[in-house]
């Protein structure tokens, strides 16, 4: 069983070596009037899983499109190893949503669509499909339409597509939280898997007892600002904020 | 009445005995129209998905007139394609008038808007699920407009099935444009109107019982993708 201090390893003598430091300057995001991200300074540096949680509304999944690049912070910036987010970064990044999005093709064809738009040959694509539905316990359903799969099955091809892309940063945008407990660990063991192969993964969740499990490290947000970011092991131990401890207590933060 | 029911039997026999000059209308008016919707569809695939696609100036505008000109009566497309190639119009030198080329040219200034208009509101539905993921996955504009079509490829298919319903319907356009010549621009819709003000009922009937099966058969063909469509969940 994997843990998430289990050591990284190579698999097949590739490594992902993410750009890090993850620096965050005085990020703000806009929309209209209200300011969804708030002035975010942030310095993530560790090759494990950060976990970015908070309340609704907190600016969790803005923040990890900025980060993405899918939108543009109104004001601030981000640099990843000392580099801006340019497309060249972007392309070392995959992304997971809340709902998998799945083109109206098969699940092998999913896969492959993927690859090809990052430029692979049709004949190097068909080894590393086969690789990426192995991993997700897919390679049974190749053919099958895939918007015919189980709510769990298509969230696990979405992880497999963007883990086929072998990127470097791996986000994703509360992956579980439509999803049954066997389905749920299935993309943990995924995720602590890349991990393993050096990804590193950014996840936001709502899931107090999914961050326990996964989490190196801990974001937690609130109103659009970092109210706190430590180890995963002292944040569960001793929150250092009220809206944490009351989020962590099962209580509601407002 | 008598009259009446001995002009449809007439008109069974013809299209029983495949009577040569019904079926020379037949294929002159399947040969056009499928050209025609084969042209319109190339160009309505394009510039509906760059519609849903590409940002620009005017882009709104140009999807409303896109979608006005769905209603464009086929007289006044008729018109503006003989206007054009006319003895004094642009390309009168090409002398394509009451040709079965500019009988398609007018079906495709006809068709494309359909197939254009339809093809924009698919690709546009399709936009909005798969934006930020194609975006995620590092797409071009135009690898996005290529991923839209074909996953819309069963609108894409009603669109076309809709075109050529209109296209072989239509009277006003290859009327104004072809001239109803006989063995070289007469269609079915022409040749009806023709055959019933001559009084020769037993033709246009005929004609008009194969028009309607045609219709029927372009309206089951919808159907059919459809219920395939959302068989594979791909509706």
């Amino acid at each position: 069983m994997l843990d998430p201090t289990s050591s990284l390893k190579a698999l097949d003598g590739h490594l992902a070596s993410p750009p890090l430091p993850i620096e965050l300057k005085g990020l703000v995001y806009a929309a209209g009037i209200k300011r969804v991200i708030d002035g975010i300074d942030l310095t993530i540096d560790s090759r494990r899983i950060t976990v970015i949680m908070g309340p609704n509304g907190a600016g969790k999944s803005v923040l990890l499109r900025l980060m993405h690049g899918l939108i543009l912070p109104t004001k601030g910036e981000i640099r990843w190893a000392g580099r801006c987010t340019d497309r060249l970064m972007t392309r070392r990044q995959a992304m997971v949503f809340q709902r998998p999005v799945l083109l109206r093709r098969s699940v092998a064809a999913n896969v492959s669509h993927a690859l090809a738009l990052r430029g692979l040959e049709r004949g190097s694509r068909a080894i590393r499909v086969e690789e990426a539905l192995k991993l997700a316990g897919l390679e049974r359903h190749a053919s099958t339409p895939a918007r015919v799969l189980s709510g769990g099955e298509q969230q696990r091809l979405c992880l497999a597509r963007a883990l086929s892309l072998e990127p470097d940063v791996l986000f994703l945008d509360e992956p579980t939280s439509s999803l049954d407990p066997a389905s749920t660990l299935a993309i943990e063991r995924l995720l602590l898997d890349a991990q393993r192969r050096g990804i590193k993964v950014i996840l936001v969740t709502h899931d107090v007892g999914q961050a326990r499990r996964l989490a190196h490290d801990v974001i937690f947000l609130h109103q659009g600002r970092v109210v706190e970011h430590q180890e995963a092991k002292s944040f569960f131990a001793e929150p250092r904020s009220e809206g944490a401890r009351a989020f962590l207590s099962g209580g509601l933060v407002l | 009445m008598t009259d009446f029911i001995d002009a449809f039997r007439r008109a069974v026999g013809l299209i029983v005995t495949l009577d040569p000059s019904l079926v020379e209308i037949l294929i002159l008016s399947i040969k056009v129209s499928l050209s025609a919707v084969a042209i319109a569809s190339m160009l309505g695939f394009a510039i509906g998905g760059a519609l849903a696609v590409y940002r620009f100036p005017g882009r709104g505008a140009l999807s409303a007139i896109l979608s006005a000109l769905m209603g464009l009566p086929p007289v006044v497309a008729g018109l503006m394609v003989y206007l054009l190639f006319s003895n004094v119009g642009p390309f009168g030198v090409l002398q394509l008038l009451y040709t079965p080329t500019a009988m398609i040219i007018a079906q495709v200034v006809l068709v494309t808007p359909i197939i254009g208009a339809l093809t924009r509101q698919a690709c546009q539905d399709l936009l909005e699920e798969y934006d930020e993921q194609l975006r995620s996955l590092g797409a071009s504009s135009s690898a996005i407009v290529v991923t839209l079509l074909w996953d819309g490829r069963y609108r894409l298919i009603t669109a076309v099935l809709a075109g050529f319903g209109r296209a072989i319907a239509e009277v006003g356009a290859v009327m104004i444009v072809g001239g109803n010549i006989d063995h070289v621009t007469r269609t079915m819709t022409t040749a009806i109107t023709l055959e019933t003000s001559k009084g020769n009922i037993a033709l246009a009937l005929a004609l008009g019982i194969v028009l309607l099966a045609l219709a029927f058969a372009v309206n089951a063909a919808l159907i059919g993708v459809q219920r395939l469509a959302s068989r594979f969940a791909y509706a």
